[in-house]
């Protein structure tokens, strides 16, 4: 990406990439359940949720470049997303989980954003006000499900154990972001473990990072699933080059 | 119920601050936080709201359609309530 | 349709059917003076059987055609060539679940419950709009169902603003409000098609060639077959005959079509200077009553797939309905505000 994005900076540009990814990708994986979600109420919540993040995804890509090229024409490996977004919806317990994890990292980063003078501190007022419902969603469904039935629990608990090993990767120092992720995760991890303990699960005691070095989304590294999802999500825009829609 | 048929709850909307909660219409939730959730999904999508309460539909009482006659009628006759009930002589004023 | 608990707890409730009807013929009188005088009909008032059960089947109809409604266009969510169009369209998908939730609510104040109408919706017992049976097959169909879709549904829908039953008129109202840009997304959506590249072009002119006459059996059969028509005029449900609304629905779209830049697939579509309407040509019922009975191109699939979100949402249903009975001694709730 050039210098010249409204983001400013290349580090900048390259943070606006990274942020605006996981918006992005973690949208299109919400849109997915439209006409699928387990009762009405939560369809509506749902794409709640999926338009707020699609509305910050345009916001942080259009600082990085053209939206659409950004979206649409970029190959799996020039993403900058993190694993844990990209990972299907699986069951209802897998996409409550991975709002949970996602959700309590995104309100902790925008919030210490919004305080800062970095060119997302504007993006990151609004954003934090749309994070905080979407952690208190994903909360009370884990609450929910975890103290629920015995099969909600024991689903919750799966999903819970399957996307633990994406979590570190939140953590991972992101160019053009300056806050220290250290701290940011201490936090996360006291109110994650709180909301789990809660909702009577157990906090998984396994590693936090999978084989590949924790940081790999950030580097352009996916996991299979991914290609997938932008083949879909990019196959009409690209069979009419240059077209407007 | 059936163990998977959530309860009803009944929606009110204050639109803006000054006015009060008005009648916005009904959802289906497990428990109050979930209603009162819900509703801010479904009744306040376009910024419809700046509060809201949620109350259990089993929770109403409402008055009889039969007794409608006994219960709203004799109001209907007593017009020395309203202020258009009196004379005032022309030229009195902040009255 | 009132279940023997609404009988039993109507004396206090908000809703259900009024207990005392040892006086048939005065509460048929005030009943008929209500409609008559364009008075409201509100849920505890006494009301014929007949005219209850129009009533649910109606909204309930109405109600699963906005669920089922979903899927044709959630078929494009995912694929949507810009974010700008995938934001406005899964807004749009959006608005037709809380359009569903908004007329079960209405429904549910007749004595039905939402369980029950879902129930007879995946046993096929209830039925939903047939438009709904015809597939997605290009973004360009996203258009045309905007444009010609929700413009039919609009022009039958803006009448029923002004229904004798009170909870069915208000949710209409809403959902009015909020369909204005439905249409109008549509509209832009094939207007940039049209003018875009030959193919692009291509693509709007098929889909409207698709969707024009499936869109024209929206309104229903005509006036002369529709078995239910007379008595819902009459009772205020309904304010004008299928046949109106159609041709009003031509009228209003070969303007349109013509500022787009397509056409519309009948070549028999001309202005009647005598009637002041345009004549347009025969619709095939037997294709209609083909899809209605089953036989469309996607029923069997859209039934299935909504069946199986419900079962596949069965146990988190259960999960939050047992959580709620577990926790409900402690709950605070919300403070009032």
């Amino acid at each position: 990406m050039t210098t010249t994005s409204a983001a400013g900076t290349a580090a900048a540009t390259a943070a606006a990439l990274a942020l605006g990814d996981d918006a992005l990708v973690l949208s299109h994986r919400l849109g997915e359940w439209a006409g699928h979600a387990p009762v009405l109420e939560e369809e509506v919540a749902l794409a709640n949720i999926a338009l707020d993040l699609l509305g910050q995804a345009r916001v942080l890509l259009s600082m990085a470049g053209d939206e659409d090229e950004l979206a649409f024409l970029r190959e799996e490996r020039a993403f900058r997303n993190l694993q844990l977004v990209e990972q299907p919806n699986g069951d209802f317990a897998h996409t409550i989980a991975r709002q949970l994890f996602f959700s309590a990292h995104q309100y902790l980063l925008y919030g210490e954003l919004a305080s800062g003078d970095s060119p997302f501190a504007p993006l990151a007022a609004k954003a934090v006000k749309e994070t905080a419902y979407h952690r208190d969603h994903a909360e009370q469904w884990t609450l929910r499900l975890g103290d629920g039935t015995d099969e909600s629990h024991a689903r919750m608990q799966r999903a819970v154990d399957a996307l633990w090993r994406y979590t570190g990767e939140m953590f991972q120092p992101v160019e053009g972001v300056e806050a220290d992720p250290s701290h940011r995760e201490a936090a996360w991890l006291e109110w994650t473990g709180e909301v789990l303990r809660r909702a009577t699960l157990t906090v998984p005691d396994g590693p936090r990072t999978g084989a590949w070095a924790a940081g790999a989304g950030r580097q352009g590294l996916h996991t299979e699933p991914f290609g997938r999802m932008l083949a879909e999500m990019q196959h009409l825009h690209r069979s009419h080059p240059g077209a407007a829609w | 119920m059936t163990h998977t048929d959530w309860p009803l709850w009944e929606v009110f909307v204050r639109s803006r601050r000054g006015l009060s909660h008005t009648h916005a219409g009904s959802l289906h939730a497990p428990d109050a936080e979930l209603a009162l959730r819900n509703a801010r999904d479904l009744y306040t999508r376009r910024g419809e709201g700046v509060s809201l309460w949620v109350v259990p539909s089993s929770a109403i009482t409402a008055s009889s359609p039969d007794e409608k006659d006994p219960f709203f009628e004799p109001a209907a006759d007593k017009p020395y309530r309203h202020p258009t009930f009196y004379e005032i002589p022309e030229g009195v004023q902040h009255l | 349709m009132a279940t023997a608990a609404a009988r039993d707890t109507a004396g206090s409730r908000a809703y259900g059917v009024t207990a005392g009807a040892d006086d048939t013929a005065g509460h048929e009188h005030a009943f008929d003076a209500a409609v008559a005088a364009d008075e409201r009909i509100e849920p505890r008032d006494w009301m014929p059987d007949a005219y209850r059960a129009t009533l649910v089947r109606q909204i309930a109809q109405h109600a699963h055609s906005e669920i089922i409604g979903m899927q044709p266009e959630a078929n494009w969510i995912t694929r949507a060539p810009s974010l700008r169009r995938k934001a406005i369209l899964m807004a749009k998908v959006q608005d037709e679940a809380g359009h569903g939730l908004y007329l079960y609510s209405a429904a549910e104040t007749l004595g039905t419950s939402r369980e029950e109408l879902l129930d007879k919706l995946h046993s096929g017992r209830q039925k939903y709009s047939s438009i709904f049976n015809y597939p997605t097959l290009t973004w360009a169909d996203v258009g045309a169902i905007g444009w010609l879709v929700d413009g039919a549904a609009i022009t039958n829908q803006v009448p029923l603003c002004r229904c004798s039953y009170g909870p069915y008129a208000r949710a209409m109202v809403r959902i009015c409000k909020e369909e204005s840009f439905h249409q109008r997304q549509g509209y832009e959506l094939l207007l940039a098609l049209s003018k875009g590249t030959p193919q692009q072009h291509a693509m709007a002119q098929d889909a409207v060639d698709r969707w024009w006459w499936p869109s024209l059996m929206m309104f229903g059969p005509p006036d002369d077959e529709s078995q239910h028509s007379a008595q819902s005029m009459a009772w205020k449900i309904k304010r004008h005959s299928n046949d109106e609304l159609r041709q009003r629905f031509v009228d209003i779209c070969v303007p349109q079509a013509a500022s787009l830049g397509l056409t519309l697939p009948d070549p028999d579509l001309k202005w009647n200077e005598e009637r002041g309407h345009h004549d347009f040509g025969a619709i095939d019922w037997a294709e209609f009553r083909a899809v209605l009975k089953g036989n469309g191109p996607c029923n069997e699939e859209r039934l299935t797939r909504r069946r199986r979100a419900h079962e596949e949402g069965a146990w988190v249903r259960e999960a939050a309905a047992a959580h709620a009975a577990r926790h409900s001694n402690g709950e605070t709730g919300a403070t009032r505000a």
